[in-house]
């Protein structure tokens, strides 16, 4: 894509009009302005593609056979792991690194932080497609997936925490929609109707902060069902909501400024100025919140363990690998960011972030695979779950890069050409 | 996005925005109340009187028409099996199983048949989120497939391991477990199928209250013989079926550790700040917003708000 845009002066697509004056069309703003043979000739030189074609060349496959002869024949079908990794992974690491999007709407929209004005479109998005995903995820785990609805319509068990899960995250991705409707409204060329959304924009953000709260909370919630299953250590009765609602606040800011990371590096074509220019001082920002949550995180954490009286839990090797997890997942990268903050190191802070996002994924595979079930055996899950999973996560990357060569989310739409 | 916000707008947007979440709320916040029916059936296994002929198993795979074995019930050697370290579980072709154990200090052998314990507060219906799960007044815990959406939570929630799933099924999977023969039997104030197959009388099938009392007399009448506990009096808040043991549970396959509070009572932490967060959040993060941006915004702006915000 760098190469082509350089050839032609005129792209990328930024605004409504074209230098000439005449408008784009929608055909040319989907494919970026080139033509078909030039589309898919960015298309082949573009090395990630070629593994994104690998992941799918037996994904599709693997797909197929889950939908034709059902969840056993991609999983072990086990009934005492009856989640793997599509929940493990897909719903419990996905929700929580999706946290970015009622995070930045509040910072701008809640307490009129416009400084990070040009990364909130990019802290929605990344909501948005995590949650989305999330739910995509679940489609290929429920057992019956034609019947995603039916708690909100056919059979209604409101007093399972599932069932807050289920309505929040639908609630929740209308609203991430409708939040992210205008950049949507400006690529059509109908700079008008992004009016609506706008009367109601403060509501939409409250509400997102309500419904985040609860659901994220809810997922941690979920394993005070399993007592008896969850290791001690990464179940706490009373606080697991808080853990959760907690580690996904450094988690979706961690993981915007991975995501900011990627697009600066490799999709400089499509940043704008203000995106640019305010990266390193809106990173550094995200980097202190994160590192003020953390830290709040380990003490609610430590408060939890004391709270159960389960100090000598910690001396045992679930213990140590407890521990291993607080290290390297949260007090490593606590300090990295701290630093960075301190010194102004861009790049630390950006470090620090990448493994801020792993330290959140561990920890929700540990609760949901690794320290649950603790008494039996580990369950390691089978290949062609393991390749599935990536091969939906190929495809979440794949729709996160097609919205953002196109909408302005990192960059701002001109209405008109002077 | 929006530059300047009055007051009313405010007000209107947090009154719309409340309005929404008491519309949307969905009332997890309320303790679900499971009733506690006071002639429920059950079923005392007597661990001491079992032989171990799987008789239990037939009965059960016949009345409930599960799948044909590989090896026929009267194989013994089933009772060698081990997966993952294991014994055998329940799963999608077996209801019911009966496991051996060798316990030092015995002469001979114990076995322990498992099946669903038919809680008194269950664990699978609460997580369920689509009311699948229905407690009968006669004690049975049944299952609704009709509405069943495969998510697998209340295997998750089971605190005895007992609902398995048809993983093998592409188009009509669903939850397999043991319905105490409600369909067929315990609906007419029949027993179910494997008690009537028992011929050691290691099963007794009777009102749970009554069971209890005999559990207690046959200990009573033998302290040498029995442990003093029946499993399932109050384990996971109470079962329908309990048992009774000459050897200390956990060396027969128990799970000792299972709370004598219902699971139920483990998520009502959270359950309780569900209507708190829906109600108070929207409160305070309006009077956030107002109190970070109020310098912006001069009080004039009230009556200038309007169509000009829109560009």
């Amino acid at each position: 894509m760098k190469a082509l845009i350089a050839e032609d002066t005129h792209l990328p697509i930024t605004g409504t009009s074209q230098n000439t004056g005449s408008a784009w069309s929608l055909r040319e703003k989907i494919f970026l302005g080139l033509t078909t043979s030039k589309y898919l000739e960015q298309l082949r030189r573009n090395p990630v593609n070629w593994l994104l074609l690998i992941i799918f060349a037996v994904g599709v496959p693997l797909l197929l056979q889950r939908y034709i002869y059902g969840l056993g024949s991609v999983t072990h079908a086990s009934n005492d792991y009856p989640w793997g990794l599509f929940l493990g992974f897909g719903l419990f690491a996905m929700v929580p690194l999706s946290a970015s999007g009622f995070l930045l709407g509040t910072t701008v929209m809640l307490f009129g932080r416009e400084d990070f004005h040009p990364i909130e479109r990019l802290a929605l998005l990344n909501g948005l497609l995590g949650y989305f995903f999330a739910v995509v995820y679940l489609e290929v785990d429920l057992g019956m997936p034609w019947r995603l609805a039916y708690p909100m319509f056919v059979s209604l068990g409101p007093a399972a925490v599932l069932f807050l899960v289920a309505w929040h995250v639908a609630t929740y991705l209308s609203v991430q929609i409708a939040e992210l409707l205008p950049a949507f409204f400006e690529w059509l060329g109908r700079p008008a109707w992004k009016y609506y959304i706008k009367r109601i924009s403060l509501g939409l953000t409250i509400a997102g902060i309500i419904l985040s709260t609860l659901h994220q909370g809810a997922l941690g919630a979920l394993f005070t069902y399993a007592p008896t299953k969850l290791h001690p250590l990464w179940l706490s009765v009373e606080f697991m909501w808080i853990h959760f609602l907690c580690s996904a606040v450094f988690g979706g800011l961690g993981m915007v400024i991975v995501s900011s990371t990627l697009i600066n590096r490799f999709m400089s074509w499509r940043c704008g100025k203000a995106f640019r220019e305010n990266l390193d001082y809106m990173t550094l920002g995200l980097a202190k919140g994160a590192s003020f949550a953390m830290f709040t995180y380990l003490v609610i954490k430590l408060v939890a363990v004391a709270h159960d009286n389960e100090w000598e839990h910690l001396l045992t090797g679930w213990g140590f690998y407890y521990l291993m997890e607080i290290g390297i997942g949260v007090v490593l990268p606590m300090m990295l960011f701290a630093k960075a903050v301190r010194d102004g190191a861009v790049a630390l802070a950006r470090w620090a972030a990448f493994i801020a996002v792993f330290g959140v994924v561990w920890n929700r595979l540990n609760t949901a695979l690794f320290a649950f079930n603790y008494q039996l055996y580990q369950d390691v899950p089978y290949w062609k779950e393991i390749w599935l999973t990536v091969t939906l996560y190929a495809l979440y990357f794949i729709v996160y890069r097609f919205i953002v060569y196109r909408l302005p989310i990192v960059f701002d739409w001109e209405e008109y050409r002077a | 996005m929006l530059e300047k916000i009055s007051r009313r707008s405010i007000l209107k947007n947090g009154l719309a925005g409340t309005i929404g979440a008491l519309l949307l709320r969905p009332k997890a916040g309320e303790s679900h109340d499971i009733k506690k029916y006071p002639n429920s059936m059950g079923v005392l296994v007597d661990l001491t009187r079992c032989v171990g002929c799987r008789s239990c198993e037939a009965a059960c795979n016949a009345e409930q028409k599960l799948p044909e074995p590989m090896q026929p019930f009267t194989d013994m050697e089933v009772f060698e099996e081990t997966e993952h370290g294991r014994q055998r579980r329940t799963d999608e072709t077996r209801y019911t199983v009966v496991n051996r154990y060798e316990v030092p200090g015995q002469d001979h052998p114990l076995f322990r048949k498992v099946q669903c314990n038919h809680c008194q507060e269950p664990a699978c219906l609460s997580s369920c989120f689509v009311n699948a799960y229905t407690k009968t007044p006669e004690g049975a815990v049944i299952y609704n497939a009709d509405v069943c959406v495969g998510c697998r939570t209340c295997m998750v929630a089971c605190p005895f391991y007992i609902p398995t799933f048809k993983y093998s099924s592409a188009f009509s999977p669903q939850i397999m477990k043991c319905v105490f023969c409600y369909d067929t039997r315990l609906k007419f104030g029949k027993q179910p199928a494997c008690v009537e197959a028992c011929p050691q009388e290691a099963l007794l099938f009777g009102q749970r209250d009554d069971l209890i009392k005999i559990g207690r007399r046959r200990i009573e009448e033998n302290k040498d013989g029995y442990q003093d506990h029946i499993y399932g009096e109050y384990e996971a808040g109470g079962t329908s079926w309990m048992y009774l043991s000459s050897v200390p549970f956990e060396e027969v396959g128990f799970d000792t550790n299972i709370p004598h509070e219902p699971i139920l009572d483990s998520v009502k932490n959270f359950l309780g700040i569900v209507p708190m967060v829906l109600t108070i959040w929207p409160a305070l993060f309006a009077g956030f917003h107002l109190l970070a941006t109020r310098k912006e915004q001069p009080r004039i702006s009230d009556d200038k708000n309007g169509q000009e915000d829109a560009q």
